[in-house]
């Protein structure tokens, strides 16, 4: 049910249009601002009620809240982000909408889809190789 | 700027927010998309359900809000090429797990948060998805 409003969340805000995504991204071009407000938005609504749910002892349907604690802003994270970031420029589609648009039936973005969970399984390899390289 | 939504964009930003909100009430996760998926490629005993449950709802939102009458956005890709559509797709997999998040992780839960991960995060996708439109369209293109 969660999943399926922040695929309605994404559709309504045209999350799904890559044509609206690049147009967000083309700074020097005819821009348009809209997903500024699409995360003012979501951030918006998160910043006012995670902080109530979070005094609570702990979520309805699970142990414990799992909230990232780190603060160190390391080359791991900038990188990932900035890699992501060109692949987000070049297709106009992030995971979310690209999960999201899979019932579609849009060949573009089932073969972008495609590559990102290859990309998801590529990190996982990397990851791995890298855990038992410290570990020997 | 004539394409301009800001009430659209902001009314579904919202709906994003509730849902980022309900999962943390009910399951004490962060609605981050490439986290979730991404948790499924290597699943880990009693974790997978709700990430399993999380992306088919994904999935299944277009549907919804176009079976509730909802008009349809008119879906264009500029990337045609499926070689371009490929690496955006490796680099946007691989980049968000190395990265541990993408708009969605980073850009809304963890900006509300002001997480300084989040934001340094945001700072750096957002550049380096102007610099590429840029490059794209108006040093290749232009």
């Amino acid at each position: 049910m969660v999943g399926i409003l922040f695929g309605i969340g994404l559709t309504l805000a045209q999350m799904v249009n890559p044509a609206k995504v690049l147009a967000f991204l083309d700074l020097a071009g005819n821009w348009d601002p809209s997903l500024a407000f699409v995360m003012a938005g979501g951030a918006g609504i998160a910043a006012i009620f995670y902080p109530i749910i979070l005094r609570r002892p702990r979520p309805l349907l699970a142990e414990k809240f799992q909230v990232p604690a780190r603060t160190d802003i390391d080359a791991r994270l900038m990188l990932g982000a900035s890699l992501f970031g060109i692949g987000w420029g070049l297709a106009g589609l992030c995971p979310g909408p690209a999960l999201a648009m899979l019932g579609l039936g849009y060949n573009s973005a089932m073969i972008f889809t495609a590559a990102m969970i290859a990309g998801f399984g590529a990190f996982e390899l990397y990851d791995r190789t890298l855990t038992k390289s410290k570990l020997a | 700027m004539e394409n301009f939504t800001p009430i659209s964009s902001l009314a579904g930003g919202m709906l994003i927010g509730v849902s980022a909100v309900l999962l943390m009430l009910l399951n004490g996760r962060i609605a981050g998309v490439s986290g979730i998926a991404g948790g499924l490629i290597a699943p880990v005993a009693g974790d997978w359900q709700w990430r399993l449950a999380f992306v088919l709802g994904l999935a299944a939102g277009p549907l919804v809000y176009g079976a509730l009458g909802g008009p349809m956005p008119d879906i264009q890709f500029p990337m045609a090429s499926p070689i371009g559509l490929i690496a955006a797709g490796l680099l946007a997999g691989f980049g968000t797990r190395l990265g541990s998040g993408c708009t969605s992780g980073h850009g809304v839960c963890g900006v509300s948060r002001l997480s300084a991960r989040s934001l340094a995060a945001t700072g750096a996708f957002m550049f380096t998805g102007f610099a590429t439109v840029y490059v794209i369209r108006h040093v290749i293109g232009g």
